[in-house]
C-alpha cells in the first residue's frame, strides 16, 4: 500500500514565504565535506533541502546535534525520499525562524527525545517534495511527461530514451517549480535507507579535530570573559574591587552583569587568573541557608503526609488496610549536574540594531527571545547560530536561557565581540540541576503474593513551574514532570495512588536526561522489586504477570530475559536485576549482573537492554544511544551527588563529582524489537532502568535493599 | 618566547611560560581540536603528545614544551588515515564528539607501545578519559580493531 500525504497548501506557503525571506545560514559545521566553490551555491528547493550544481545535497537541520545522531538520521529521512546519492550528503544547521519550528511544540528546540518522532514525517515529505520538483524540472526541459522519470541516486532518469541529469545540474531550475500539492511518500517495505545501519555524517569530523563546538567559535577582535558568580543561589554582588584583577597581563576589563562581575581578557587563561585575584561582597540572601541535610529531613516528613493527588485508582487505603501482608520503604536521590564534557560559553557580537551569537544551545527560539530582551533588540534582530554540542542532556535547553543572556550581558558592557566560557567548576556549582527526590511507598499483597495496592508520594521541586511551558506541564497543581513514571505506572495493580508534594527553594533545577523517570525509574522498579520478594515471587515472573495488558513491554522485558538467561548460571558472587520502564512513548527494559567486593565496591559486569522504539531510522543510532544512556545512568547510580552546606555546592569538579570511567564500564548488549509502529524516543528511555536494574542485582547478591543513589560502599561493606 | 614544533611545524610563542599548553594551542596557535573539560587534567580532554608521551596540557606550562615535539589530534594523520581514526569511524564511536580527540589521542600512545593491547591495557591506559556520552564500549571495541587494522597494514 503506498502512503498517500496531503501537505497543507498554507504550510507549504509558509516554508516558502521564510525561503523568499532570505535565510542567512550560519556555516558553523561539520566541516568534512569537501569545501564548495562560491558558484557551488546551494539552491533551496524548500527550508530543507538545498541543493548546489556540484550536486551536494545540503539538508537543513532544525534539531541540535549533541551526541543523538541526528545530524545522521535527518538527512536519512530525507535522503530516502529525495532519491538522493547518500554520499553527497551534508548538513547544516538551520537558523532560527518559524518554519523550523518543532512540529509538536512549536518553537525552535531539542529536547525529550523528540527529534526523530516528531519530523520522521516532515522531513520525508521535505524529500518527496523535493524529488518531484527535481523531475518536473527534467521533464520540461527533456519535453517528456513526468510520469515517465524516476530520480535515482541523485539523478533523475528518462528510461525509455535513456537520458540523465544530476540533481545539481537541475536544482535551479527545479527551485522555480510550482511545489506540488501533494506528495507521496514511499511504502516502508521499499525503503533502502531508513532503517539500514548508516555510518554517521559527522564521525570523520570528530576524529581529526575538525568539528566545531561553541567553544572553537572565533570572530575578528573577541574576547574571552569569566564571570565570578554568587557562591550560594540567588546572592547578589554588594560591592567588588577588581584592582588586583587588572593588574594580570591580558586582561582588559573588569565589569559588573547580572549574574556577578566578568572579567573580560585577550583569552581564557588570563580571564580566569583575572577572576582568581577578585575580592567580591556578596549578599547571599536566603539562599545561603540552604542545606541538603535539613531538606532531606524536610521531604521526608512530607513524603508521610498526604499531597496533590496525581493519579488515583480504586481504594488503596481499603486495600492496604485489608492485604495479607504490607510494606513501606522509602527511597531518596540528589540533585545531580549535567555536567556535559564541553562547558557553557557562548559568543555574542553585539551591535547597535543587530545581535549574532553562537552557542551549542538546544534551546534557539527561547534563547533568541530572551537575548533580544537583553540587548534591547527585536527576536528578527538577532541571529543565532548553532554550533555542535559538546553534549546537552537537558542543561542546554535553559528556561531562563542563563547562558545566553549572561554573556549577551557581559556584551553589552564590554563594548566588543566576546566569548562567554565556563569552567568545569562553574558547572557544576551552577544549578540546574535534576531536582533532589524523596519517595515513601506503601503496597500491600493478598494472600497469594500478588499486589493489591501501591501507594506512592512523591517529594520533590517542580522543573516546569515558572517557565514557559508552566501551563502545558502543570495541571491541577501536579507537575507532570515530578510523576512521569510513576503516576503512569503501567502494571496491572488494582489500587493505585500517587501523591506529589512540589516544596520551593532556591536552588534552580531543570531538566536532565529522562527528567522525572530518572528518579521514578529507580523507585518504582526498586520497590516493585520488595514488592515481588514480599509476596514470594520471582521478579521477572511477577513483571509479566502484572503487563499481561502491555503486549509491547511484555515483549521487550521476555526478550531481555531470555538474552541476558535471567534464570541461567552465574559465577560465584554475581546476582542478577530486572528492571523495565515506558518513557518518551518508548518500552525498556534491563537486566544488570553485578558482585560487590567485601569493601561494598559495586561492579557491574554487564547489562542487557531490550528496547520497542516503534520503527528505526539508524539502527545503530539507537544502540548507541541506549549503550549511552546506560553509563549517564550508570553514573548516577554509583558515583554523583550534588550536595548543600551554608548554601554551598559542596563539589567541584570531577574528583568529587566523579563519572563512570573505561576501567568501569560494563559490558552492554542492546536488542531492538522489529516494529513497523511510528518511531518514538530514544535518547532518554534508555537511563531510568539502569540504577533499580543495578540495586535488584545488590539485592540478589548481598540481601540488601539500596533505597539511595548514588550506591555507597559503606551501605554494602561485608559485616 | 618559548619554542618547539606542533604537528612538525616550529612555532614560537610569547605566552607567560606558566601559561597551561591547552591554551596556548587553542587561544594563541588557534588548533581547536584540542579540547578544554575540566582544567586539573581529570577527563583526558586535553591530551596531546609532548615527545610522544601522552600529556594532559590543562595542567602542563607552556614552558614544558621548549624545544620539544607537539603532536596534536590535527597531527595524527593528514587525511584520516591514523588506524584510530579509521577504526573510530568504521564503529561509529563518538556521540557528541568532544571527548574524542583526547581518547584518540590517549589511544595512540597506548597502540604506540602495545601492538594488542588486552582489555586490561586499555583500562589503564584510557581510564584517565571521560567519555560523559558513555561511548567506552566502543572505544575499546575500536582500539582492538585498530590494533588489528596496524597489524595488517605492516604485514602489507
Amino acid at each position: 500500500m503506498t502512503v498517500a500525504t496531503r501537505m497543507k497548501r498554507r504550510d507549504f506557503l509558509k516554508t516558502g514565504a521564510a525561503i523568499g525571506g532570505g535565510l542567512l545560514l550560519n556555516l558553523y559545521v561539520p566541516d568534512w565535506a569537501p569545501a564548495r566553490a562560491a558558484s557551488n551555491k546551494p539552491v533551496a528547493l524548500n527550508a530543507f533541502v538545498h541543493i548546489s550544481s556540484d550536486d551536494w545535497v545540503t539538508v537543513i537541520s532544525n534539531h541540535s546535534e549533541m551526541g543523538q545522531g541526528i545530524y545522521t538520521s535527518l538527512p536519512m529521512l530525507i535522503a530516502e525520499e529525495l532519491e538522493a546519492d547518500w554520499n553527497k550528503i551534508r548538513v547544516e544547521s538551520s537558523p532560527v525562524a518559524a518554519v523550523y519550528n518543532h512540529t509538536v511544540f512549536g518553537i525552535m528546540m531539542t529536547g525529550g527525545s523528540t527529534t526523530t518522532n516528531s519530523e520522521y514525517d516532515r522531513f520525508r515529505k521535505m524529500g518527496a517534495m523535493a524529488r518531484v520538483m527535481l523531475i518536473d524540472a527534467a521533464a520540461q526541459g527533456w519535453g517528456v511527461d513526468a510520469s515517465t522519470c524516476h530520480a535515482e541516486k541523485g539523478y533523475v532518469v528518462h528510461a525509455a530514451s535513456k537520458r540523465r541529469a544530476s540533481f545539481g545540474s537541475l536544482a535551479e531550475a527545479a527551485s522555480k517549480i510550482e511545489p506540488p500539492k501533494d506528495v507521496l511518500l514511499k511504502n516502508p517495505e521499499d525503503f533502502t535507507i531508513i532503517g539500514k545501519p548508516k555510518h554517521r555524517l559527522d564521525t570523520p569530523s570528530k576524529t581529526n579535530g575538525t568539528a566545531q563546538f561553541g567553544l572553537d567559535v572565533t570572530i575578528p577582535g573577541l574576547l574571552t570573559a569569566v564571570v565570578a558568580r554568587s557562591p550560594v543561589f540567588g546572592g547578589k554582588v554588594v560591592n567588588f574591587n577588581a584592582d588586583k584583577a587588572k593588574t594580570v597581563p591580558g586582561v582588559v576589563n573588569v565589569l559588573e552583569v547580572p549574574s556577578g562581575v566578568a572579567v573580560i581578557a585577550k583569552g581564557f587563561w588570563p580571564a580566569k587568573l583575572g577572576r582568581e585575584q577578585l575580592d567580591i561582597v556578596w549578599d547571599e540572601g536566603p539562599g545561603g541557608q540552604l542545606s541538603t541535610v535539613a531538606m532531606r529531613e524536610h521531604y521526608a516528613a512530607l513524603s508521610k503526609t498526604p499531597g496533590a493527588v496525581a493519579k488515583k485508582v480504586g481504594d488503596p487505603s481499603g486495600a492496604l488496610a485489608g492485604a495479607a501482608k504490607t510494606i513501606t520503604a522509602e527511597f531518596e536521590v540528589p540533585y545531580l549536574s549535567h555536567s556535559m564534557m564541553e562547558p557553557l560559553n557562548t559568543v555574542v557580537d553585539l551591535h547597535e540594531d543587530h545581535c549574532e551569537i553562537w552557542t551549542g544551545t538546544q534551546f534557539q527560539t527561547g534563547d533568541r527571545a530572551a537575548a533580544a530582551g537583553v540587548a534591547g533588540l527585536k527576536p528578527e534582530q538577532v541571529d543565532i547560530h548553532t554550533t555542535l554540542l559538546g553534549g546537552g542532556f537537558g542543561r542546554r535547553a535553559n528556561p531562563a536561557s542563563d547562558f545566553v543572556t549572561e554573556a549577551v550581558n557581559v556584551a553589552k558592557v564590554a563594548k566588543a565581540p566576546v566569548k562567554v566560557v565556563w569552567t568545569r567548576e562553574d558547572d557544576i556549582r551552577g544549578g540546574w540541576y535534576r531536582p533532589m527526590w524523596y519517595d515513601h511507598f506503601e503496597a500491600g499483597v493478598d494472600a497469594s503474593g500478588n499486589p493489591v495496592a501501591w501507594k506512592h508520594t512523591i517529594v520533590g521541586q517542580s522543573i516546569f513551574d515558572g517557565t514557559m511551558f508552566a501551563s502545558f506541564g502543570i495541571k491541577d497543581g501536579i507537575d507532570s514532570a515530578s510523576v512521569e513514571g510513576a503516576a503512569d505506572i503501567i502494571y496491572s495493580i488494582p489500587n493505585i495512588q500517587v501523591d506529589l508534594h512540589s516544596p520551593k527553594n532556591e536552588v534552580p533545577v531543570q531538566w536532565w536526561r529522562s527528567v522525572g523517570h530518572s528518579h521514578t525509574g529507580f523507585s518504582v522498579e526498586a520497590f516493585f522489586d520488595e514488592v515481588a520478594y514480599a509476596g514470594g515471587k520471582d521478579p521477572y515472573q511477577l513483571r509479566r504477570t502484572l503487563l499481561a495488558g502491555q503486549p509491547r513491554m511484555l515483549a521487550v522485558l521476555d526478550l531481555v530475559a531470555e538474552k541476558a538467561h535471567w534464570n541461567g548460571p552465574l559465577p560465584a558472587g554475581h546476582g542478577r536485576g530486572i528492571a523495565t520502564h515506558f518513557s518518551f512513548d518508548s518500552y525498556v527494559a534491563q537486566v544488570a549482573e553485578v558482585s560487590v567486593t567485601r569493601d561494598g565496591t559495586v561492579r557491574v559486569h554487564r547489562i542487557v537492554a531490550a528496547v520497542d522504539c516503534g520503527s528505526t531510522v539508524n539502527p545503530d543510532t539507537v544502540k548507541a544511544q541506549l549503550e549511552g544512556g546506560i553509563i549517564f545512568g550508570l553514573t548516577a547510580a554509583l558515583k554523583t551527588e550534588i550536595t548543600l552546606d551554608k548554601g554551598r555546592v559542596q563539589q567541584r569538579n570531577f574528583h568529587d563529582y566523579p563519572m563512570v570511567r573505561m576501567f568501569e564500564s560494563p559490558e552492554i548488549e542492546v536488542y531492538i524489537v522489529p516494529s513497523t509502529e511510528h518511531p518514538t524516543g530514544v535518547g532518554e528511555p534508555g537511563v531510568p532502568p539502569v540504577a533499580p536494574a543495578v540495586a535488584n542485582a545488590i539485592f540478589a547478591v548481598t540481601g540488601k535493599r539500596v533505597r539511595r543513589l548514588p550506591i555507597k560502599p559503606e551501605d554494602l561493606r561485608s559485616a | 618566547m618559548i619554542s618547539f614544533t606542533v604537528n612538525g611545524k616550529p612555532v614560537s610563542v610569547e605566552d607567560p611560560p606558566s601559561t597551561p599548553l591547552l591554551w596556548v594551542i587553542r587561544d594563541s596557535l588557534n588548533l581547536t581540536g584540542t579540547k578544554f573539560g575540566c582544567g586539573m587534567a581529570l577527563c583526558g580532554a586535553c591530551t596531546v603528545h609532548i615527545d610522544g608521551q601522552a600529556v594532559r596540557s590543562c595542567v602542563a606550562p607552556v614552558s614544558r614544551a621548549e624545544g620539544k615535539k607537539i603532536t596534536t589530534i590535527e597531527g595524527i594523520s593528514p587525511d584520516l588515515t591514523h588506524p584510530l581514526q579509521q577504526a573510530w569511524i568504521e564503529i561509529d564511536v563518538p556521540q557528541c564528539g568532544y571527548c574524542q580527540s583526547g581518547q584518540i589521542m590517549s589511544a595512540a600512545v597506548l597502540l604506540a607501545e602495545k601492538a594488542l593491547p588486552t582489555d586490561e591495557d586499555i583500562d589503564e591506559a584510557m581510564s584517565g578519559n571521560i567519555c560523559r556520552c558513555g561511548t567506552y564500549p566502543r572505544i575499546r571495541r575500536a582500539i582492538h580493531r585498530a590494533a588489528e587494522i596496524k597489524a595488517q597494514k605492516s604485514a602489507k
